[in-house]
């Protein structure tokens, strides 16, 4: 049984079906990667899976227990922990404090919560900047606190919306490194819907695609970017008349962005 | 001297120096340290909501207000003495606080709105105790005044040194408690809402459970201060219990002190009472009244703290002593 299963979930907004039908499912320590244009649904499914919005129709399981329509709280206390696009600092709190409030989640005493937040901002580099407020931190360390205190809450399922947004390929690179090991060591499950391809390729054992809040295609990356469906939805059908040749589409999927 | 050794000291010397005070002091310097603490611990209460936990209440004299009306209606009427009529206080004002945060945070009330809705409650409370008339209306409640020269705990009747350590007491109190919970969970949780909602649900928080602990603590805390104000005035009206004033007068302190510090509230009501009281007092010596003079150097003050000190007057004020600033 898959960790994660989406059924069949639909949501509109005012008419506009933002997500409609969606299946899959993600298997336990695995990375899956949400992908698909600008406005294709991918942040309303995430807000679905997190608790933001309740699904108009579907169902969401996590290890088999129905938590669609929960409250965000509840979801996390279900094992989800998620990151915003736009990050969320607690702008006036240390970067430790920040990881403290989620350990919290899981620690019944302050010095517990502390000693698993340290752990965790160890794991994503922070460690140097836990006295730091976190109004302080760069873009790309905002992006690791939203990470590690999610991970401080000691989630199965971790999802992570446009990491890479506005990061410089460098940073890209180490995020993509840290997001390797947490996934390892910490035995985490991750979902994460990213425009940076670079990132998937590096990052997913499965894609699945959504495009005009629909599935389009689901499975390993190496097929995902021959599949002619997703390159017409990404590139236009006439790319795909004049990249005959597979390694044009490969450079298409796989150069980085800047 | 280490820092630690000169904390001590200072903090030893500024505890000694307050409980000597009424044995030094006259008359008139004990009701300003007295006002001064009541503006000190009203304060306090007051910054559990906002500086802990981000919700700002703009009607806190609601509080103070059905919180001295309880315990003087049950003395005048039953006399029974404020350590009964202070349990009464504090539930009729936890339920108060408790009803407007149920109100808004389910219906999702937040920011300039709940500012206005606990305006509205204070406006609300003080017209209805104007048609009161069980509880004077607006001819005024007065408790009965007996001898003043020896203390009677039990009724809470004495010399003015009395109020002074019953309000220093408190005010010692509820800075131990707020110490306590900001480096517990509750104090996490609340600065987490404070700075952002929609993360701290992302993390677990129940957010409206965390906000109703504020603001039912927040109210129940002032509900005392309201049976002090009863007790230590002796008269209470519903245009001065309620007023909207003094529920600016109570915010100003954490805010000119230091938002969401410990110690904010009470250097920020003591600069706000040496510095009003004290240029009304310096003018009234030269001959010159000024109505309003309280309230204009306040303003005045509110403005300097504002451009110059943001965070307020503890934080610099704490660096250069040596202590940390716990602008948690």
């Amino acid at each position: 049984m898959p960790l994660l299963e989406v059924e069949d979930v639909s949501k509109a907004f005012r008419g506009l079906r933002a997500v409609e039908g969606v299946t899959f499912g993600v298997e336990g320590h695995t990375i899956t990667a949400l992908i698909g244009p600008n406005g294709a649904g991918k942040t309303t499914l995430f807000n679905l899976i997190a608790g933001a919005y309740r699904p108009d129709r579907g169902q969401i399981r996590l290890r088999g227990k129905a938590i669609s329509g929960l409250a965000p709280h509840r979801v996390c206390a279900a094992g989800i922990g998620r990151t915003f696009q736009l990050v969320k600092p607690f702008a006036g709190m240390s970067v430790l404090d920040n990881a403290i409030v989620g350990a919290l989640a899981g620690e019944r005493t302050i010095a517990g919560a502390r000693t698993r937040a340290l752990a965790v901002l160890e794991r994503l580099g922070l460690s140097a900047k836990a006295h730091l407020a976190a109004s302080r931190l760069t873009l790309a360390d905002r992006r690791r606190l939203e990470v590690a205190r999610a991970l401080a809450t000691r989630p199965s399922l971790l999802l992570l919306d446009e990491m890479m947004a506005g990061l410089r390929p460098t940073e890209i690179d180490e995020l993509v490194g840290v997001l390797r090991n947490v996934q390892r060591e910490e035995a985490v499950t991750i979902l994460l819907t990213e425009h940076v391809m670079r990132a998937v390729m590096a990052l997913a054992d499965q894609i699945v695609v959504l495009h005009h809040g629909q599935v389009i295609a689901r499975g390993e990356p190496a097929a995902i970017v021959r599949d002619p469906a997703v390159l017409e939805c990404y590139l236009g059908e006439d790319a795909i008349e004049e990249s005959t040749k597979d390694e044009t589409k490969d450079e298409i999927m796989t150069a980085p962005v800047t | 001297m280490s820092a630690g050794r000169r904390r001590l000291a200072l903090s030893g010397a500024v505890a000694i120096a307050l409980l000597i005070l009424p044995l030094v002091g006259n008359n008139y310097l004990v009701s300003v340290a007295t006002l001064a603490l009541f503006l000190a611990y009203a304060g306090q209460a007051w910054n559990v909501m906002m500086g802990f936990a981000g919700q700002l209440s703009l009607g806190h004299s609601l509080y103070v207000g059905l919180g001295a009306y309880a315990s003087a209606g049950l003395f005048v009427h039953f006399g029974i003495g404020p350590w009964a009529g202070v349990w009464l206080a504090v539930a009729i004002c936890s339920l108060a606080g408790a009803f407007i945060g149920f109100l808004a945070f389910r219906l999702r009330i937040a920011g300039v709105q709940l500012s206005l809705l606990t305006i509205a409650f204070a406006e609300l409370a003080r017209i209805g105790f104007d048609h009161l008339d069980w509880l004077g209306g607006p001819g005024g409640l007065f408790l009965p005044v007996s001898e003043r020269s020896h203390v009677d705990l039990l009724a809470f009747r004495g010399p003015p040194g009395t109020y002074y350590y019953a309000i220093l007491l408190l005010t010692a109190g509820a800075l131990a408690l707020c110490a306590f919970l900001l480096r517990r969970r509750p104090g996490y949780y609340w600065r987490a809402i404070r700075e952002d909602e929609v993360a701290a649900q992302a993390l677990g928080i129940d957010t409206f459970r965390w906000k109703m602990f504020a603001v039912v603590l927040s109210s129940a805390m002032t509900a005392v201060a309201g049976v002090f104000f009863a007790f230590y005035n002796n008269s209470l009206f519903p245009e001065q219990s309620f007023s909207f004033g003094r529920s600016i007068e109570i915010m100003l302190g954490p805010v000119i002190g230091g938002l969401g510090t410990l110690f904010g509230p009470i250097i920020g009501a003591v600069a706000l009472v040496l510095l009003g009281d004290g240029t009304t007092e310096l003018l009234a010596k030269t001959g010159v009244d000024l109505p309003g003079i309280r309230q204009a150097v306040h303003g005045v003050l509110l403005l300097l703290v504002t451009i110059y000190m943001p965070n307020g007057l503890w934080p610099p004020l704490a660096r250069v002593l040596g202590f940390e600033p716990r602008r948690l």
